[in-house]
Protein backbone atom coordinates (compact mmCIF):
# COMPACT_ATOMS: atom_id res chain seq x y z
CA UNK A 1 0.00 0.00 0.00
CA UNK A 2 1.49 3.08 -0.90
CA UNK A 3 0.37 6.00 1.28
CA UNK A 4 -0.30 9.94 0.45
CA UNK A 5 0.67 13.44 1.79
CA UNK A 6 -0.07 17.01 0.43
CA UNK A 7 1.93 19.30 -1.10
CA UNK A 8 0.99 23.16 -1.56
CA UNK A 9 -0.98 23.47 -4.97
CA UNK A 10 1.75 25.73 -6.45
CA UNK A 11 4.44 23.66 -6.73
CA UNK A 12 2.49 21.72 -9.35
CA UNK A 13 0.60 24.49 -11.28
CA UNK A 14 1.30 28.52 -12.00
CA UNK A 15 -1.84 30.86 -11.98
CA UNK A 16 -2.76 34.76 -12.28
CA UNK A 17 -5.80 36.65 -11.11
CA UNK A 18 -7.01 39.26 -13.35
CA UNK A 19 -10.39 41.05 -12.02
CA UNK A 20 -13.39 42.88 -14.37
CA UNK A 21 -15.86 45.37 -12.41
CA UNK A 22 -16.91 42.91 -9.11
CA UNK A 23 -15.62 39.94 -10.75
CA UNK A 24 -12.16 38.15 -10.25
CA UNK A 25 -10.70 35.36 -12.09
CA UNK A 26 -7.86 33.11 -11.62
CA UNK A 27 -6.02 30.62 -13.48
CA UNK A 28 -4.35 27.52 -12.34
CA UNK A 29 -1.98 26.15 -15.15
CA UNK A 30 -0.26 22.65 -14.33
CA UNK A 31 3.46 22.82 -14.33
CA UNK A 32 3.65 19.74 -16.36
CA UNK A 33 0.99 17.78 -18.34
CA UNK A 34 1.60 14.80 -15.87
CA UNK A 35 0.23 16.92 -12.94
CA UNK A 36 -3.41 17.60 -15.32
CA UNK A 37 -5.60 15.06 -13.93
CA UNK A 38 -4.51 15.42 -10.27
CA UNK A 39 -5.35 18.59 -10.17
CA UNK A 40 -8.95 18.70 -12.50
CA UNK A 41 -9.41 16.09 -9.53
CA UNK A 42 -8.55 17.76 -6.71
CA UNK A 43 -8.77 21.64 -7.70
CA UNK A 44 -12.64 22.17 -7.96
CA UNK A 45 -14.85 24.69 -8.10
CA UNK A 46 -15.77 23.22 -4.09
CA UNK A 47 -12.18 23.50 -2.89
CA UNK A 48 -11.65 27.18 -4.75
CA UNK A 49 -14.64 28.27 -3.09
CA UNK A 50 -13.76 27.25 0.25
CA UNK A 51 -10.87 29.34 -0.05
CA UNK A 52 -12.71 32.38 -0.51
CA UNK A 53 -15.40 31.61 1.38
CA UNK A 54 -14.71 34.91 3.92
CA UNK A 55 -15.23 36.95 0.38
CA UNK A 56 -19.15 35.03 -0.39
CA UNK A 57 -18.69 34.93 -4.02
CA UNK A 58 -22.07 34.90 -5.04
CA UNK A 59 -20.92 32.23 -7.60
CA UNK A 60 -17.96 30.10 -8.39
CA UNK A 61 -17.40 28.49 -12.14
CA UNK A 62 -14.80 26.38 -13.13
CA UNK A 63 -13.75 26.23 -16.81
CA UNK A 64 -11.51 23.27 -18.29
CA UNK A 65 -8.89 23.71 -20.87
CA UNK A 66 -7.40 20.47 -21.67
CA UNK A 67 -5.28 21.44 -24.77
CA UNK A 68 -3.66 24.06 -22.19
CA UNK A 69 -3.60 21.96 -19.32
CA UNK A 70 -4.94 25.04 -17.74
CA UNK A 71 -9.06 25.61 -15.92
CA UNK A 72 -10.10 29.51 -15.15
CA UNK A 73 -11.85 30.23 -11.82
CA UNK A 74 -14.69 32.92 -12.02
CA UNK A 75 -15.71 34.51 -9.02
CA UNK A 76 -19.10 36.43 -9.33
CA UNK A 77 -19.05 39.28 -6.78
CA UNK A 78 -15.52 38.84 -4.75
CA UNK A 79 -13.68 41.59 -4.74
CA UNK A 80 -16.07 44.18 -2.38
CA UNK A 81 -17.62 46.23 -5.34
CA UNK A 82 -14.00 46.04 -7.75
CA UNK A 83 -11.08 48.21 -8.12
CA UNK A 84 -13.38 51.99 -7.36
CA UNK A 85 -15.56 50.72 -4.46
CA UNK A 86 -13.41 47.96 -2.66
CA UNK A 87 -11.64 49.54 0.60
CA UNK A 88 -8.53 46.77 0.27
CA UNK A 89 -5.16 47.73 -0.40
CA UNK A 90 -4.75 45.32 -3.43
CA UNK A 91 -8.39 46.58 -4.40
CA UNK A 92 -7.97 44.73 -8.07
CA UNK A 93 -7.80 41.77 -6.13
CA UNK A 94 -4.14 40.68 -7.88
CA UNK A 95 -2.88 38.68 -4.99
CA UNK A 96 -5.48 36.31 -4.72
CA UNK A 97 -3.93 33.71 -7.11
CA UNK A 98 -1.69 32.99 -4.77
CA UNK A 99 -4.76 32.55 -1.97
CA UNK A 100 -5.83 29.17 -4.34
CA UNK A 101 -2.36 28.23 -5.07
CA UNK A 102 -1.34 27.72 -1.37
CA UNK A 103 -4.28 24.65 -1.51
CA UNK A 104 -3.48 21.72 -0.26
CA UNK A 105 -2.94 18.83 -2.70
CA UNK A 106 -2.88 15.43 -1.65
CA UNK A 107 0.24 13.12 -4.21
CA UNK A 108 1.19 9.78 -3.74
CA UNK A 109 3.78 9.71 -1.10
CA UNK A 110 6.66 8.87 -4.10
CA UNK A 111 5.49 11.63 -6.30
CA UNK A 112 8.46 13.56 -7.56
CA UNK A 113 7.83 16.65 -8.08
CA UNK A 114 10.15 19.74 -9.66
CA UNK A 115 9.34 23.06 -10.45
CA UNK A 116 9.71 25.72 -13.27
CA UNK A 117 6.82 26.25 -16.17
CA UNK A 118 6.71 23.44 -19.27
CA UNK A 119 9.84 22.26 -20.41
CA UNK B 1 -0.60 37.45 -53.63
CA UNK B 2 -0.44 37.27 -49.49
CA UNK B 3 0.27 40.11 -47.69
CA UNK B 4 3.58 39.90 -45.46
CA UNK B 5 3.13 38.66 -42.22
CA UNK B 6 2.11 42.31 -39.66
CA UNK B 7 4.52 43.01 -36.41
CA UNK B 8 3.14 44.65 -33.63
CA UNK B 9 4.90 45.62 -31.18
CA UNK B 10 3.55 46.70 -27.48
CA UNK B 11 5.44 49.90 -25.57
CA UNK B 12 3.39 50.35 -22.81
CA UNK B 13 0.62 47.97 -21.11
CA UNK B 14 -0.98 50.53 -19.05
CA UNK B 15 -0.42 54.35 -17.88
CA UNK B 16 2.37 54.33 -15.19
CA UNK B 17 4.41 51.96 -17.14
CA UNK B 18 8.08 52.01 -18.07
CA UNK B 19 8.54 55.07 -20.58
CA UNK B 20 12.17 53.30 -21.53
CA UNK B 21 10.13 49.91 -22.76
CA UNK B 22 9.28 51.16 -26.45
CA UNK B 23 12.93 51.71 -27.27
CA UNK B 24 14.03 48.33 -28.13
CA UNK B 25 10.78 47.37 -29.42
CA UNK B 26 11.18 49.84 -32.19
CA UNK B 27 14.69 49.04 -32.88
CA UNK B 28 13.78 45.84 -33.09
CA UNK B 29 11.08 46.50 -35.25
CA UNK B 30 13.23 48.79 -37.64
CA UNK B 31 16.04 45.98 -37.64
CA UNK B 32 13.49 43.52 -39.16
CA UNK B 33 11.90 45.92 -41.73
CA UNK B 34 8.49 45.29 -42.79
CA UNK B 35 5.34 45.94 -42.49
CA UNK B 36 5.28 47.16 -38.81
CA UNK B 37 3.42 48.73 -36.03
CA UNK B 38 3.73 49.96 -32.48
CA UNK B 39 0.95 49.80 -30.13
CA UNK B 40 1.07 51.91 -26.26
CA UNK B 41 -1.97 50.54 -24.19
CA UNK B 42 -1.89 53.53 -21.47
CA UNK B 43 -5.93 53.74 -20.44
CA UNK B 44 -6.96 51.42 -17.66
CA UNK B 45 -10.86 51.95 -16.65
CA UNK B 46 -10.51 54.62 -13.57
CA UNK B 47 -7.48 56.12 -15.95
CA UNK B 48 -9.66 57.15 -18.01
CA UNK B 49 -12.11 59.21 -15.54
CA UNK B 50 -9.57 60.83 -14.07
CA UNK B 51 -8.23 62.03 -17.24
CA UNK B 52 -11.78 63.55 -17.91
CA UNK B 53 -11.57 65.37 -14.42
CA UNK B 54 -8.57 67.05 -16.11
CA UNK B 55 -9.76 68.15 -19.14
CA UNK B 56 -12.53 69.88 -16.97
CA UNK B 57 -9.60 71.78 -15.43
CA UNK B 58 -7.91 72.19 -18.38
CA UNK B 59 -9.40 72.12 -21.73
CA UNK B 60 -6.26 71.53 -23.36
CA UNK B 61 -5.34 68.41 -21.16
CA UNK B 62 -7.13 65.26 -20.24
CA UNK B 63 -5.23 63.03 -22.69
CA UNK B 64 -1.95 60.62 -21.28
CA UNK B 65 0.10 63.02 -19.18
CA UNK B 66 3.48 61.00 -20.14
CA UNK B 67 2.68 61.33 -23.69
CA UNK B 68 5.74 63.40 -24.42
CA UNK B 69 7.94 60.78 -22.03
CA UNK B 70 6.54 57.80 -24.14
CA UNK B 71 6.32 59.67 -27.61
CA UNK B 72 9.27 61.57 -28.01
CA UNK B 73 12.17 59.24 -27.95
CA UNK B 74 10.60 56.92 -30.84
CA UNK B 75 8.80 59.09 -32.55
CA UNK B 76 11.27 59.77 -35.44
CA UNK B 77 12.38 55.93 -35.58
CA UNK B 78 9.18 55.35 -36.18
CA UNK B 79 8.20 57.75 -38.74
CA UNK B 80 11.12 57.30 -40.11
CA UNK B 81 11.24 53.87 -40.72
CA UNK B 82 7.18 53.44 -41.51
CA UNK B 83 6.80 51.56 -38.49
CA UNK B 84 3.28 53.11 -37.74
CA UNK B 85 2.01 53.90 -33.89
CA UNK B 86 -1.31 53.10 -32.72
CA UNK B 87 -2.38 54.26 -28.97
CA UNK B 88 -5.31 55.03 -26.62
CA UNK B 89 -3.07 57.94 -24.97
CA UNK B 90 -5.89 60.32 -26.61
CA UNK B 91 -7.80 59.12 -22.66
CA UNK B 92 -10.24 62.20 -22.48
CA UNK B 93 -9.05 64.24 -25.16
CA UNK B 94 -7.42 62.68 -28.38
CA UNK B 95 -7.78 66.04 -30.68
CA UNK B 96 -5.20 67.41 -28.08
CA UNK B 97 -2.74 65.00 -28.21
CA UNK B 98 -2.92 64.43 -31.74
CA UNK B 99 -1.65 68.22 -31.78
CA UNK B 100 0.82 67.34 -29.67
CA UNK B 101 2.59 64.52 -31.10
CA UNK B 102 2.30 66.83 -34.57
CA UNK B 103 4.56 69.53 -32.03
CA UNK B 104 6.89 67.18 -31.19
CA UNK B 105 7.41 65.39 -34.86
CA UNK B 106 7.92 69.27 -36.12
CA UNK B 107 10.82 69.94 -33.60
CA UNK B 108 11.78 66.39 -34.83
CA UNK B 109 12.09 67.45 -38.49
CA UNK B 110 8.89 65.78 -39.57
CA UNK B 111 6.76 68.59 -41.08
CA UNK B 112 3.84 66.23 -42.40
CA UNK B 113 2.63 63.16 -40.20
CA UNK B 114 0.20 62.00 -41.01
CA UNK B 115 -1.89 61.80 -37.88
CA UNK B 116 -5.52 60.48 -37.30
CA UNK B 117 -7.89 60.58 -33.97
CA UNK B 118 -10.27 57.88 -33.91
CA UNK B 119 -13.57 59.56 -31.77
CA UNK B 120 -16.93 59.00 -30.80
CA UNK B 121 -15.97 56.60 -27.99
CA UNK B 122 -16.89 60.22 -25.37
CA UNK B 123 -20.43 60.02 -23.94
CA UNK B 124 -19.99 62.21 -21.24
CA UNK B 125 -21.90 65.28 -22.96
CA UNK B 126 -25.45 66.33 -22.08
CA UNK B 127 -26.27 65.08 -25.59
CA UNK B 128 -26.15 61.45 -24.39
CA UNK B 129 -27.45 61.79 -21.16
CA UNK B 130 -30.59 60.58 -22.42
CA UNK B 131 -29.29 57.48 -23.38
CA UNK B 132 -27.54 57.17 -20.33
CA UNK B 133 -30.02 57.76 -18.20
CA UNK B 134 -32.08 54.54 -20.55
CA UNK B 135 -29.83 52.19 -19.91
CA UNK B 136 -28.40 52.89 -16.37
CA UNK B 137 -31.13 53.53 -15.15
CA UNK B 138 -30.38 56.55 -13.35
CA UNK B 139 -31.05 59.91 -13.99
CA UNK B 140 -27.73 61.08 -11.70
CA UNK B 141 -25.37 63.13 -14.30
CA UNK B 142 -22.03 61.32 -14.95
CA UNK B 143 -18.21 62.77 -14.43
CA UNK B 144 -17.56 60.19 -17.69
CA UNK B 145 -18.93 57.97 -19.87
CA UNK B 146 -17.27 56.46 -22.84
CA UNK B 147 -18.16 53.35 -24.97
CA UNK B 148 -15.74 50.70 -25.59
CA UNK B 149 -15.15 51.17 -29.71
CA UNK B 150 -13.75 48.58 -31.82
CA UNK B 151 -11.14 48.13 -34.84
CA UNK B 152 -13.01 49.42 -37.67
CA UNK B 153 -12.16 53.39 -36.99
CA UNK B 154 -8.51 52.52 -36.53
CA UNK B 155 -8.70 50.20 -39.52
CA UNK B 156 -9.78 52.77 -41.59
CA UNK B 157 -7.58 55.37 -40.66
CA UNK B 158 -4.48 52.92 -41.49
CA UNK B 159 -5.94 52.33 -44.90
CA UNK B 160 -5.79 55.80 -45.60
CA UNK B 161 -2.57 55.86 -44.56
CA UNK B 162 -2.14 56.99 -41.22
CA UNK B 163 1.22 57.35 -39.40
CA UNK B 164 0.15 57.80 -36.32
CA UNK B 165 -3.54 56.92 -34.60
CA UNK B 166 -4.72 58.64 -31.32
CA UNK B 167 -7.41 56.33 -29.40
CA UNK B 168 -9.68 57.09 -26.48
CA UNK B 169 -11.59 54.59 -25.30
CA UNK B 170 -11.12 51.15 -27.77
CA UNK B 171 -11.28 47.74 -26.28
CA UNK B 172 -7.49 47.06 -25.48
CA UNK B 173 -7.35 44.34 -28.30
CA UNK B 174 -8.55 46.42 -31.17
CA UNK B 175 -5.66 48.52 -30.84
CA UNK B 176 -3.97 45.58 -32.79
CA UNK B 177 -7.06 43.94 -34.48
CA UNK B 178 -7.81 47.26 -36.41
CA UNK B 179 -3.98 47.53 -38.31
CA UNK B 180 -4.31 43.23 -38.61
CA UNK B 181 -7.87 43.80 -40.51
CA UNK B 182 -6.80 46.88 -42.54
CA UNK B 183 -2.86 45.19 -43.20
CA UNK B 184 -4.56 42.27 -44.48
CA UNK B 185 -7.86 43.47 -46.07
CA UNK B 186 -9.93 41.23 -43.76
CA UNK B 187 -13.68 41.97 -43.56
CA UNK B 188 -15.35 42.78 -40.42
CA UNK B 189 -17.38 39.74 -40.19
CA UNK B 190 -14.12 37.58 -40.57
CA UNK B 191 -14.76 36.01 -37.53
CA UNK B 192 -12.31 33.63 -36.90
CA UNK B 193 -9.53 35.89 -38.49
CA UNK B 194 -10.82 38.76 -36.15
CA UNK B 195 -10.77 36.14 -33.13
CA UNK B 196 -7.34 35.21 -33.50
CA UNK B 197 -6.09 38.76 -34.21
CA UNK B 198 -8.11 39.84 -31.05
CA UNK B 199 -6.19 37.16 -28.75
CA UNK B 200 -2.91 38.24 -30.33
CA UNK B 201 -4.10 41.76 -29.43
CA UNK B 202 -5.07 40.72 -25.43
CA UNK B 203 -1.38 38.81 -24.96
CA UNK B 204 0.14 41.95 -26.03
CA UNK B 205 -2.23 44.79 -24.23
CA UNK B 206 -0.24 44.31 -21.08
CA UNK B 207 3.20 44.16 -22.21
CA UNK B 208 5.34 42.59 -20.01
CA UNK B 209 2.69 40.16 -18.58
CA UNK B 210 3.45 37.90 -21.41
CA UNK B 211 7.32 38.05 -21.20
CA UNK B 212 7.89 37.25 -18.01
CA UNK B 213 6.52 40.33 -15.80
CA UNK B 214 4.06 39.92 -13.50
CA UNK B 215 5.44 36.19 -13.62
CA UNK B 216 8.73 35.79 -11.33
CA UNK B 217 8.25 33.57 -8.20
CA UNK B 218 11.88 33.29 -6.70
CA UNK B 219 12.30 29.24 -6.99
CA UNK B 220 9.18 28.28 -8.42
CA UNK B 221 9.36 30.54 -11.81
CA UNK B 222 12.67 31.82 -12.49
CA UNK B 223 12.85 34.63 -15.33
CA UNK B 224 16.38 35.65 -16.58
CA UNK B 225 17.56 39.94 -15.81
CA UNK B 226 13.45 40.98 -15.10
CA UNK B 227 15.16 44.46 -14.23
CA UNK B 228 15.64 44.96 -18.18
CA UNK B 229 12.22 42.77 -19.16
CA UNK B 230 11.84 42.98 -22.86
CA UNK B 231 8.05 43.68 -24.31
CA UNK B 232 6.38 41.36 -26.77
CA UNK B 233 6.08 41.57 -30.50
CA UNK B 234 3.82 39.68 -32.24
CA UNK B 235 4.09 38.27 -35.95
CA UNK B 236 0.48 38.17 -37.05
CA UNK B 237 0.21 35.67 -40.34
CA UNK B 238 -2.71 36.21 -43.01
CA UNK B 239 -5.21 33.93 -41.06
CA UNK B 240 -4.83 35.90 -38.06
CA UNK B 241 -2.34 33.33 -35.81
CA UNK B 242 0.47 34.90 -34.33
CA UNK B 243 4.02 34.19 -32.78
CA UNK B 244 5.01 36.11 -29.78
CA UNK B 245 8.20 37.08 -29.18
CA UNK B 246 10.25 39.99 -27.57
CA UNK B 247 12.31 42.66 -28.18
CA UNK B 248 15.87 41.91 -28.71
CA UNK B 249 18.51 42.25 -26.50
CA UNK B 250 16.64 42.71 -23.16
CA UNK B 251 15.67 40.16 -20.09
CA UNK B 252 12.19 38.50 -19.48
CA UNK B 253 11.47 35.20 -21.10
CA UNK B 254 8.44 33.64 -23.61
CA UNK B 255 7.32 30.10 -23.27
CA UNK B 256 4.61 28.09 -22.90
CA UNK B 257 3.99 29.05 -19.36
CA UNK B 258 3.95 32.78 -19.10
CA UNK B 259 1.90 32.79 -22.66
CA UNK B 260 -0.63 30.78 -21.27
CA UNK B 261 -0.92 33.16 -17.83
CA UNK B 262 -1.60 36.16 -19.86
CA UNK B 263 -4.20 34.22 -22.61
CA UNK B 264 -6.44 33.52 -19.79
CA UNK B 265 -5.88 37.01 -17.40
CA UNK B 266 -9.24 38.64 -17.30
CA UNK B 267 -11.08 36.24 -19.49
CA UNK B 268 -14.25 34.16 -18.05
CA UNK B 269 -15.80 32.19 -20.22
CA UNK B 270 -13.05 30.93 -22.60
CA UNK B 271 -15.70 30.06 -25.35
CA UNK B 272 -16.90 33.86 -25.33
CA UNK B 273 -14.18 36.62 -24.91
CA UNK B 274 -16.32 39.19 -25.72
CA UNK B 275 -14.76 42.29 -27.86
CA UNK B 276 -16.79 45.11 -29.99
CA UNK B 277 -14.99 43.11 -33.09
CA UNK B 278 -15.93 39.41 -32.17
CA UNK B 279 -16.56 36.61 -30.05
CA UNK B 280 -13.41 35.25 -29.46
CA UNK B 281 -12.97 31.44 -28.15
CA UNK B 282 -9.64 29.46 -26.95
CA UNK B 283 -11.48 26.58 -25.79
CA UNK B 284 -9.98 24.44 -28.90
CA UNK B 285 -6.38 27.20 -28.67
CA UNK B 286 -2.98 25.37 -28.41
CA UNK B 287 0.40 27.11 -27.55
CA UNK B 288 3.61 25.81 -29.37
CA UNK B 289 7.53 27.02 -27.85
CA UNK B 290 9.26 27.08 -31.88
CA UNK B 291 11.91 28.92 -30.62
CA UNK B 292 13.94 30.24 -27.90
CA UNK B 293 11.33 33.30 -26.63
CA UNK B 294 9.22 32.41 -29.49
CA UNK B 295 5.40 30.87 -28.86
CA UNK B 296 2.63 30.66 -31.40
CA UNK B 297 -0.96 30.63 -30.35
CA UNK B 298 -3.14 28.63 -32.75
CA UNK B 299 -6.36 27.03 -33.29
CA UNK B 300 -8.39 30.10 -31.76
CA UNK B 301 -11.81 30.67 -33.13
CA UNK B 302 -14.27 33.60 -33.85
CA UNK B 303 -18.48 34.16 -33.99
CA UNK B 304 -20.08 36.61 -34.54
CA UNK B 305 -19.42 39.78 -32.59
CA UNK B 306 -21.72 41.38 -29.74
CA UNK B 307 -25.06 43.46 -30.65
CA UNK B 308 -24.06 45.81 -28.46
CA UNK B 309 -21.42 48.22 -27.32
CA UNK B 310 -20.09 48.21 -23.72
CA UNK B 311 -20.23 51.52 -21.49
CA UNK B 312 -18.63 52.50 -18.31
CA UNK B 313 -20.19 55.73 -16.65
CA UNK B 314 -18.21 57.23 -13.32
CA UNK B 315 -19.82 59.32 -10.94
CA UNK B 316 -18.43 61.48 -7.98
CA UNK B 317 -18.34 58.71 -5.41
CA UNK B 318 -17.82 60.72 -1.80
CA UNK B 319 -14.17 60.43 -0.02
CA UNK B 320 -11.75 57.92 0.94
CA UNK B 321 -9.82 58.21 3.96
CA UNK B 322 -6.59 55.87 4.96
CA UNK B 323 -4.31 55.67 7.70
CA UNK B 324 -1.42 53.84 8.95
CA UNK B 325 0.93 53.60 11.87
CA UNK B 326 3.53 51.07 12.83
CA UNK B 327 3.94 48.82 15.51
CA UNK B 328 7.37 46.69 15.99
CA UNK B 329 8.97 44.75 18.70
CA UNK B 330 7.54 42.28 21.61
CA UNK B 331 3.40 42.64 21.81
CA UNK B 332 3.58 44.68 18.81
CA UNK B 333 0.73 42.42 17.22
CA UNK B 334 -1.43 43.24 20.28
CA UNK B 335 -0.94 46.87 20.16
CA UNK B 336 -1.76 46.91 16.63
CA UNK B 337 -5.45 45.48 17.64
CA UNK B 338 -5.75 47.53 20.25
CA UNK B 339 -5.01 50.81 18.35
CA UNK B 340 -7.38 49.19 15.56
CA UNK B 341 -10.25 48.95 18.89
CA UNK B 342 -9.74 52.08 19.69
CA UNK B 343 -10.10 53.44 16.12
CA UNK B 344 -13.83 51.54 16.22
CA UNK B 345 -14.84 53.01 19.39
CA UNK B 346 -14.18 56.48 18.43
CA UNK B 347 -15.36 56.43 14.90
CA UNK B 348 -18.95 55.20 14.68
CA UNK B 349 -20.05 56.89 11.85
CA UNK B 350 -17.33 55.42 9.36
CA UNK B 351 -17.07 51.53 8.65
CA UNK B 352 -14.09 50.62 8.68
CA UNK B 353 -11.51 48.18 6.61
CA UNK B 354 -9.15 47.64 9.13
CA UNK B 355 -5.45 45.64 7.93
CA UNK B 356 -2.90 44.09 10.62
CA UNK B 357 0.41 44.22 7.43
CA UNK B 358 2.38 41.32 8.36
CA UNK B 359 -0.40 39.35 9.66
CA UNK B 360 -3.85 39.46 7.40
CA UNK B 361 -4.27 42.14 5.28
CA UNK B 362 -4.93 41.71 0.94
CA UNK B 363 -6.16 38.74 0.93
CA UNK B 364 -8.79 39.36 3.61
CA UNK B 365 -12.35 41.06 2.69
CA UNK B 366 -14.15 44.71 3.70
CA UNK B 367 -16.27 42.89 5.91
CA UNK B 368 -13.75 42.16 8.58
CA UNK B 369 -14.97 38.35 8.40
CA UNK B 370 -11.13 36.36 7.44
CA UNK B 371 -9.73 39.16 10.38
CA UNK B 372 -12.17 38.33 12.99
CA UNK B 373 -10.94 34.47 12.51
CA UNK B 374 -7.30 35.13 12.33
CA UNK B 375 -5.72 33.52 15.60
CA UNK B 376 -4.19 36.12 17.52
CA UNK B 377 -1.10 35.72 17.63
CA UNK B 378 2.56 37.55 18.35
CA UNK B 379 4.20 39.18 14.93
CA UNK B 380 6.90 41.67 15.64
CA UNK B 381 6.71 44.08 13.26
CA UNK B 382 2.66 44.81 12.10
CA UNK B 383 0.93 47.97 10.75
CA UNK B 384 -2.03 48.82 11.18
CA UNK B 385 -3.90 50.37 8.01
CA UNK B 386 -7.36 51.60 8.25
CA UNK B 387 -9.74 52.93 5.52
CA UNK B 388 -13.01 54.21 4.91
CA UNK B 389 -15.22 55.62 2.30
CA UNK B 390 -18.23 58.57 3.30
CA UNK B 391 -19.92 61.06 1.17
CA UNK B 392 -18.96 63.41 3.38
CA UNK B 393 -15.39 65.02 3.24
CA UNK B 394 -15.50 66.15 6.67
CA UNK B 395 -16.32 63.00 8.07
CA UNK B 396 -13.57 61.16 5.81
CA UNK B 397 -11.18 63.11 7.57
CA UNK B 398 -12.02 62.07 10.84
CA UNK B 399 -10.29 59.49 10.10
CA UNK B 400 -6.92 61.06 9.17
CA UNK B 401 -7.38 62.89 12.83
CA UNK B 402 -7.97 60.03 14.81
CA UNK B 403 -5.36 57.91 12.97
CA UNK B 404 -2.52 60.75 13.99
CA UNK B 405 -3.95 61.25 17.72
CA UNK B 406 -2.69 57.46 18.09
CA UNK B 407 0.71 59.15 18.25
CA UNK B 408 0.31 60.16 21.81
CA UNK B 409 -3.54 58.62 22.94
CA UNK B 410 -2.84 55.52 21.79
CA UNK B 411 -0.62 52.47 22.61
CA UNK B 412 2.64 52.38 23.14
CA UNK B 413 5.39 53.00 20.62
CA UNK B 414 3.11 53.56 17.90
CA UNK B 415 5.65 55.05 14.75
CA UNK B 416 5.13 56.32 11.01
CA UNK B 417 1.72 57.59 11.05
CA UNK B 418 0.54 58.34 7.02
CA UNK B 419 -2.97 59.57 5.86
CA UNK B 420 -4.24 59.96 2.97
CA UNK B 421 -7.50 61.35 0.99
CA UNK B 422 -8.96 61.41 -2.00
CA UNK B 423 -11.86 61.76 -4.07
CA UNK B 424 -13.15 58.60 -5.07
CA UNK B 425 -15.25 57.68 -8.35
CA UNK B 426 -18.04 55.21 -8.42
CA UNK B 427 -18.80 53.68 -11.95
CA UNK B 428 -21.58 51.45 -13.24
CA UNK B 429 -21.54 50.03 -16.77
CA UNK B 430 -24.09 49.05 -19.14
CA UNK B 431 -24.83 47.69 -22.84
CA UNK B 432 -26.00 50.40 -25.70
CA UNK B 433 -27.17 49.63 -29.06
CA UNK B 434 -23.63 49.79 -31.73
CA UNK B 435 -26.50 52.59 -33.69
CA UNK B 436 -26.28 54.78 -30.37
CA UNK B 437 -22.33 55.30 -30.92
CA UNK B 438 -20.73 56.86 -34.18
CA UNK B 439 -17.11 56.23 -34.39
CA UNK B 440 -15.00 57.90 -36.79
CA UNK B 441 -11.57 59.54 -37.59
CA UNK B 442 -10.63 62.67 -38.89
CA UNK B 443 -6.95 64.05 -40.29
CA UNK B 444 -5.35 66.44 -37.11
CA UNK B 445 -4.51 68.64 -40.23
Amino acid sequence: MMGSRTVPLRTLAHGRAGDKGNRSNVSVIARRPEYWDLLVAQVTEAAVAAVFAHREPSRVARYVLPNLHAMNFVLDDALDGGVNDSLNLDSHGKSLAFLVLDLAVEVPEDFKQTTGGDP
Amino acid sequence: MARQPLLIGCGAGFSGDRIDAADPVVTTLAENGGPACLMLETLAERTLALAQLRRREDPEAGYEPMLDALVAPILAECLGSGIRIVSNFGAANPEAAAWRIDEIAHLQGFPNPRIAVVTGDDLSGPEHHELLARYLHTSRVPVSANAYLGAEAIAEAWDAGAEVIVTGRVADPSLAVGPAMAHFGWDAGDWDRLGRATMAGHLLECGAQVTGGYFADPGFNDVPDLANVGFPIAKISEDGSCVIGKAKHTGGCVTLATVKEQLLYEVHDPAAYLTPDVTADITHAHVTQVGPDHVALSDVRGHERPATLKVTAFYEGGWLAEGGISYAGPGAEARARLAAEILVKRLPELALRIDLIGVVSVLADDHGRLISKAPIGDARDVRLRVAARHHDREAAERLAQEVTALYTCGPAGGGGVRTAIRQRLSTASCFVPREAVQARFDWVQ
